[in-house]
């Protein structure tokens, strides 16, 4: 489809010789057309950004390496979210209280939610790691330098444990939030682990006001 | 009182500028473009903030829909075939080479190894069409997700184990690909979610 237009070259003759000057003037419309559908084609066809991935290292559940290699948690540190339907998200500290329906509190995903307690639990290693952060941000550490000293301050004494138990009714999306919450508050010890009875009695004893604990013990 | 000169001029415009543009974007996009992979189901993933990349090759990708189908897809075809002949072993079913090369250029798959053979028969389109209402059993009387698991790390060592699985999912279904997961001892692995800016504060 090339358009060719040639032009006399000014119309002046020299000397006599009579050869003409040729402008080559390619009509490139077409070309931008076709290259047009092709871009459109590549944009509509193709995901851009790759997804992002979250990391995560489940226990073991091999009966011999559990026996020896059996983490113990101090009570003080632990903090155990149980993921319930409805985006409702419980948590107790330390031992679960059977006796007490109270033990059990009710929280949300939400910022003022599981993240504020998360946050004030977890307060010291929060304010090392955005002291490390400006520092990265200024260049005065390298990124490697970062990353170990940043998961030594999530290793360290003191920071909270957080066990996070879903239970059947729960969604994925709910466990995604959950580990979320855990990036954000700079948790670095976190499980997810298996409900037990005991966390469903929990939350039924609540939903009934303390009544079944108080049949219990009758 | 001179005459109001209406110079003529030529509609012709150059296009060469506009031709080198779009050349440089489209070199740009197919440089940079990963294709969409088709997929039986529909899935929305959750979002998160982490923000690691995954990687690109050697990626086992456990699709799970919001009604709890698993499908599976590896990114490289000479693995699927060696998955789908051990896993044939394991099951006592032997493939023809015929039915190898159609399973090859699947994208996604998760159909029951008794209905295997007569998936593999159809033509294309039909594939696409039943796929989603197939799924690989994952409950413990026919475990059938394990074998393949299994097989799969067995043919490749280096295989990344990739969860993606809708919003909606209910946990009983991710338990239970967990669980089978950690009988093998696959306890490391990705979860596959959407970006989501959120801060701290």
């Amino acid at each position: 489809m090339a358009e060719l237009q040639v032009k006399e070259g000014g119309g002046k003759k020299k000397g006599g010789s009579k050869q003409k000057k040729i402008s080559v003037h390619v009509d490139f419309t077409p070309m931008v057309d076709m290259n047009m559908l092709l871009i459109t084609f590549f944009m509509l066809c193709t995901s851009l950004s790759k997804p992002q991935t979250m990391e995560i290292n489940m226990p073991s559940n091999d009966p011999k390496v559990t026996q020896d290699d059996k983490v113990k948690v101090k009570a003080s540190e632990a903090i155990t979210l149980v993921l319930s339907g409805g985006d409702s998200i419980f948590y107790y500290t330390g031992l679960p209280d059977y006796k007490d329906y109270n033990s059990l509190k009710l929280s949300s995903y939400k910022p003022d939610g599981i993240r504020s307690l998360l946050l004030k639990r977890n307060a010291e290693a929060v304010a090392q790691i955005n002291v490390l952060k400006q520092k990265k941000l200024e260049l005065k550490i390298s990124i490697d330098d970062f990353k170990t000293q940043v998961s030594k301050i999530k290793e360290g004494k003191g920071t909270p444990v957080v066990i996070i138990k879903a239970s059947d009714r729960a969604t994925y999306k709910n466990l995604i939030d959950a580990l979320d919450e855990m990036q954000i508050c700079s948790v670095g010890k976190y499980v997810i682990d298996k409900i037990t009875p005991g966390e469903l009695f929990l939350i039924k004893n609540r939903e009934s006001k303390g009544a079944l604990s108080q049949n219990s013990a009758n | 009182m001179s005459k109001a000169k209406v110079a003529r001029k030529s509609t012709l415009i150059d296009m060469t500028a506009m031709s080198d543009v779009t050349v440089l974007l489209l070199t740009f996009f197919m440089l940079t473009s990963t294709f969409v992979k088709k997929e039986p189901v529909e899935v929305t993933t959750p979002g998160s903030v982490s923000e690691i990349k995954i990687p690109d090759t050697n990626i086992l990708q456990i699709l799970i829909d919001p009604t709890g189908k698993v499908f599976l897809s590896l990114d490289k075809q000479e693995d699927m075939v060696n998955t789908l002949s051990k896993v044939g072993e394991d099951l006592g079913i032997t493939f023809t080479s015929e039915e190898m090369k159609k399973f090859k250029i699947q994208k996604t798959f998760g159909v029951p190894m008794k209905s295997m053979k007569a998936y593999l028969a159809l033509p294309a389109d039909k594939q696409d069409a039943i796929l989603k209402d197939y799924g690989i059993p994952t409950d413990s009387t026919d475990n059938q997700f394990k074998v393949w698991i299994k097989a799969a790390r067995a043919t490749n060592e280096e295989l990344r184990i990739a969860i993606k699985a809708d919003s909606n999912t209910p946990y009983k279904v991710i338990k239970d690909v967990m669980t089978s997961l950690q009988d093998l001892r696959e306890n490391r692995y990705n979860l596959i979610t959407s970006l989501k800016v959120e801060s701290a504060k």
